[in-house]
């Protein structure tokens, strides 16, 4: 485990342990969750609430041949037990990243989107949208608030703003309260996969006539 | 159907044992019995429809005949276990695909939890329960609300008011013992 110091808001936990978040946040949550044992943790009682109201929820009775359909479905199973998922022993994307990306960092099919900064627009449903950004050492992302909520989860290097520091396991979550221009640490290149429920909203007119990413 | 009363989160434990030791069916009767009418009522809440919810409980059944063996007493109990299964499943059906979950932890060969973390955990299930049904009730109708899916994770507040420390604790202490039996 990494020393991690930013942690996921106990809105977001809540919300993904009711399991009401877009398909791009569950991925986020999942990804950090798998890094971080806190929040892993903080889950697990968020969970707990769940199974209060499931168990205290009002009975709805079933059909009377429900248990024998049940039965009937495990019997035409093929016997074979189901494994746990084995953490990974190597890379640096944690599983349930990998199972969107297809592999580690390497299986990434990178788009250029200008200034140096690449990024992979991971498939998912619903009104939010995720991606893998990879930024130069150095680089930055462009001075940019939020109408919606973005997170940002750090997976190589680091990046800061005006907020603080960002290291591998971090992760950011930003309102429309920030205006922040994210840079890149020197020394390493920083993979970070970010959700968005709203578009970006750039703060000078250059970037969003060009690209959405430039180099200072 | 057999249905069970009165039985106590550890005697549940003990069943979804004997379903993982020996497939016993009279001990999967009696979690179908007790919980099955409860996810269904839980999914109907959730705005699924009663024939859906129907199905969805067989689904959820049927999983946790086949994951009975990853079911760990020291991080949930049977009621929070059951209901992510019910939680994914639900989620599964509408995505038509699998939600992405947390890289799973398991035990390593030689450990497994131990019998006081178990005991202290299901107490503080249980306490949790308590306090949730304590909530005055402005505060409890919220969170309803954020667990039957009526409220966007922008719309819960940060400080949910849940007393939340103690099991967070509890589990963090299993998760590092966890961490080291898997080295």
């Amino acid at each position: 485990m990494q020393d991690i110091k930013h942690h996921l808001t106990d809105a977001l936990l809540m919300a993904y342990a009711a399991g009401s978040l877009p398909e791009a946040f569950d991925l986020v949550v999942a990804t950090h969750v798998s890094l971080c044992d806190e929040c892993r943790a903080r889950l697990g009682a968020f969970e707990a609430v769940g199974g209060h109201f499931v168990e205290t929820a009002e009975a709805a009775e079933l059909s009377d041949d429900a248990f024998a359909k049940t039965m009937a479905l495990i019997a035409a199973q093929d016997g074979e037990q189901i494994k746990a998922p084995a953490p990974r022993t190597d890379g640096i994307f944690p599983t349930p990243l990998r199972n969107y990306v297809g592999g580690d960092k390497d299986a990434v099919k990178w788009r250029s989107v200008g200034g140096g900064v690449r990024q992979m627009i991971l498939p998912t449903k619903g009104n939010a949208s995720v991606r893998l950004l990879h930024i130069p050492a150095g680089a930055s992302v462009p001075d940019h608030g939020h109408r919606g909520t973005e997170l940002t989860l750090v997976l190589q290097g680091a990046f800061r703003d005006e907020t603080d520091q960002f290291g591998v396991g971090d992760i950011e979550v930003a309102n429309e309260d920030l205006d922040h221009t994210p840079v890149a640490m020197d020394g390493e290149d920083c993979i970070c996969l970010a959700a968005t429920d709203a578009p970006l909203r750039f703060n000078s007119l250059l970037p969003r006539l060009a690209q959405p990413f430039v180099r200072i | 159907m057999p249905v069970a009363n009165g039985q106590t989160s550890t005697d549940w434990i003990k069943e979804i044992e004997a379903i993982r030791d020996t497939k016993d069916h009279t001990a999967f009767a009696r979690v179908f019995g007790h919980f099955g009418p409860r996810v269904k009522g839980y999914l109907m809440r959730s705005g699924t429809s009663a024939e859906a919810a129907e199905e969805c409980v067989q689904e959820v059944m049927v999983t946790l005949w086949n994951k009975a063996h990853l079911f760990d007493p020291a991080r949930a109990s049977v009621s929070t276990w059951i209901f992510t299964i019910a939680r994914n499943k639900q989620i599964d059906v509408v995505r038509k695909t699998r939600r992405p979950e947390p890289e799973e932890l398991t035990w390593g060969p030689q450990e497994e939890p131990q019998q006081d973390e178990v005991i202290t955990l299901q107490q503080e299930s249980q306490k949790l329960g308590d306090a949730i049904a304590a909530l005055p009730d402005k505060q409890r109708d919220l969170v309803e609300k954020a667990y039957f899916g009526d409220l966007t994770h922008s719309e819960i507040a940060d400080e949910t008011g849940l007393p939340l420390g103690t099991i967070k604790s509890r589990l963090r202490l299993a998760l590092d013992r966890l961490r080291h039996s898997m080295k």
